[in-house]
């Protein structure tokens, strides 16, 4: 057995290793080079200017929008999508009552579960295409088709900066709220059936058994949810790329940072600005992770 | 998914309590709060079905009808002239065609070096072990956008740009990490018995991971394969980034297409032709999701239950 091990533990690794150092790690730490040099595209040479991409990062008024419109993401997206999806699971895998002693799901839970769950096969990019028409400004749209059955004017909705950025989060939790459903169906399905049944001849009503035993039993499920929809909220670069006008409009009023970087590098040529603001986004999200940690270890401690 | 499945009993005579007055205050507690959780449950679902079959039903419909009338009425006719101009113009079915060779050979890639990686790693120790599964577990903390100049660049520099080469070369370099976490915890759970049988019969090291470690980890491997097509299928980032210039029309996936279609669509206010093309990219998806749709709610969710 020992004949022949490391040239084959070296012709197992080459090539996965090869393929990730080249397109993964590389460019990785290239970003942070690049971020301190003026590159402006392919033709011309970088030239080493320290810091001051930072410093102009910090006064670009679209830098501090995206980073504001990251931060209601962060607030509103994970909050809506995983109260919608916790409740559905309820319902869905115990909120049917206890019947013949054992509790199940509502009628046709089944069937709901794979309609949730369907948009989330699709590409984002698809969601965003259709969308773009059901928001479309006039009555050729869904919605304001609806809303004119109904004798109301057709509301701009994209156009409109109160609203767009909200449009644009209803349709991440369109599409997110059923992987957390079927997610949290697995996890309540793990929580021991005897625990449900005790509840139940305790006495304890359909309110008090999702609060005091589903919720406190999926603290960890909840946990890996938060930091999946977390990292969503810094991402949204392709809905928005897709569905916003202007691509992040109305005047840079759905913005994230992907579509400045993209937007930075592919359209205006700036490559070392857009990787400063790369490096911008990865200390945010790195941020985001270690405070989450955080807290996630003081509620183990409190359990 | 190990739900409660017990048969129902029919309606109505179901509660093995005795009816009385606190129960029976109880059993009507219960049918309204059925009533409520059945009127939600129907409302998101119609609100998930609602603009897909907008849509549908839209792809038949001339402007004019579209403008007028109930979002919800049928087209005049059920004519196939959309779909024509749909897969003839706007190259629906070209743009299916570059994503299904790309996303097959790129998961294809993916599925076979991480998990050769990832057993190597798992099962052999070796100097160097920890730092190269920390190489790879760390991309997943990583933001994508920190790579894209530079990566844009070095695929440049490879002359790889808007080839379909460079576009599956870094489809698997970025599946890799959460390929290779994902198959190294499970490489570990394997019995240590049957690979010594397996090596006392004389197998080689290769001959053990392909005849005897890759179908005792079948069933990790169909989830990870599963997340990879779908992940990669519905890539628009790199692809965007990656297939750009002249002619890179020719070489577009399918979620670049379709946002370029629905670009031109806005000029041409074909809506038609462009609902056309989304029903047609999303046909086979909806195809492949009713028959293996618990298979893709498992493989999709089994990063986070891990």
């Amino acid at each position: 057995m020992r004949h022949g091990r490391y040239p084959f533990i070296v012709g197992f690794l080459i090539v996965p290793v090869t393929i990730y150092v080249t397109f993964v790690i590389a460019p990785y730490l290239q970003a942070f080079y690049l971020a301190m040099t003026n590159w402006r595209g392919v033709s011309a040479n970088p030239k080493f200017i320290g810091l001051d991409n930072f410093q102009r990062l910090l006064q670009d008024d679209i830098f501090w929008k995206a980073i504001r419109h990251h931060g209601v993401l962060l607030l509103v997206l994970p909050l809506v999508a995983i109260a919608i999806a916790l409740v559905f699971a309820f319902l869905l895998n115990v909120g049917g009552g206890s019947r013949g002693g054992t509790l199940r799901g509502v009628w046709g839970s089944n069937f709901y579960r794979i309609v949730f769950f369907f948009p989330q096969v699709l590409a984002v990019v698809i969601i965003g295409v259709i969308f773009r028409r059901v928001y479309a400004p006039d009555e050729s749209g869904l919605l304001n088709g609806l809303l004119g059955v109904f004798g109301i004017d057709p509301i701009p909705i994209m156009a409109d900066r109160n609203i767009a950025l909200f449009a644009i989060i209803a349709v991440l939790v369109w599409q997110a709220v059923g992987f957390y459903v079927v997610l949290f169906s697995a996890g309540m399905a793990s929580v021991p059936k005897d625990i449900y049944e005790a509840a139940v001849l305790d006495g304890a009503g359909r309110a008090s058994m999702f609060f005091r035993v589903t919720l406190p039993l999926l603290r960890d499920t909840l946990q890996v949810a938060w930091v999946y929809l977390g990292i969503a909220a810094f991402d949204a670069f392709a809905i928005v790329q897709v569905l916003s006008i202007e691509q992040g409009g109305p005047d840079g009023a759905t913005t994230v940072l992907g579509m400045e970087i993209y937007r930075n590098a592919f359209s205006y040529s700036q490559m070392g600005y857009a990787s400063a603001m790369g490096v911008a986004l990865f200390f945010v999200t790195i941020t985001f992770a270690a405070l989450t940690l955080r807290v996630s270890r003081r509620e183990t401690i409190e359990l | 998914m190990a739900r409660i499945d017990t048969p129902a009993p029919p309606r109505g005579d179901a509660p093995a309590r005795r009816p009385g007055g606190p129960a029976q205050d109880q059993r009507r507690e219960i049918g309204l709060l059925n009533g409520l959780a059945h009127i939600s449950l129907a409302i998101w679902a119609i609100i998930i079905l609602a603009p897909l079959l907008w849509m549908f039903l839209a792809s038949f419909k001339t402007n004019t009808e579209m403008y007028l009338g109930n979002p919800f009425s049928l087209p005049s006719s059920f004519s196939l002239d959309s779909y024509v101009r749909a897969w003839n113009e706007a190259h629906v079915g070209r743009y299916f065609l570059n994503s299904l060779f790309v996303v097959g050979l790129a998961t294809a890639g993916t599925m076979l070096f991480g998990s050769m990686a990832a057993y190597v790693l798992a099962r052999y120790k070796f100097i160097g072990n920890r730092v190269i599964y920390y190489l790879f577990v760390s991309g997943l903390a990583f933001p994508v956008f920190l790579a894209l100049v530079p990566l844009f660049l070095i695929v440049n520099n490879m002359g790889l740009l808007n080839t379909y080469t460079g576009l599956i070369l870094v489809y698997i370099a970025y599946s890799l990490p959460f390929t290779v976490f994902f198959l190294t915890a499970f490489f570990k759970t394997l019995p240590n018995s049957v690979a010594e049988a397996a090596v006392m019969d004389g197998a080689s090291h290769t001959r053990l991971f392909f005849q005897v470690m890759m179908p005792m980890a079948r069933p990790a491997l169909v989830s990870i394969t599963i997340f990879n097509i779908m992940g990669q299928w519905n890539q628009y980032l790199l692809p965007v980034a990656l297939m750009q210039g002249e002619n890179a029309q020719e070489h577009w996936v399918l979620t670049q297409g379709i946002a370029n279609i629905s670009v031109q669509a806005g000029y041409e206010a074909d809506w038609a032709a462009m609902f056309a093309a989304v029903v047609l990219s999303i046909l086979p998806m909806i195809v492949v999701y009713a028959f293996f749709q618990r298979q893709i709610q498992a493989g999709l969710t089994a990063g986070a239950v891990k």
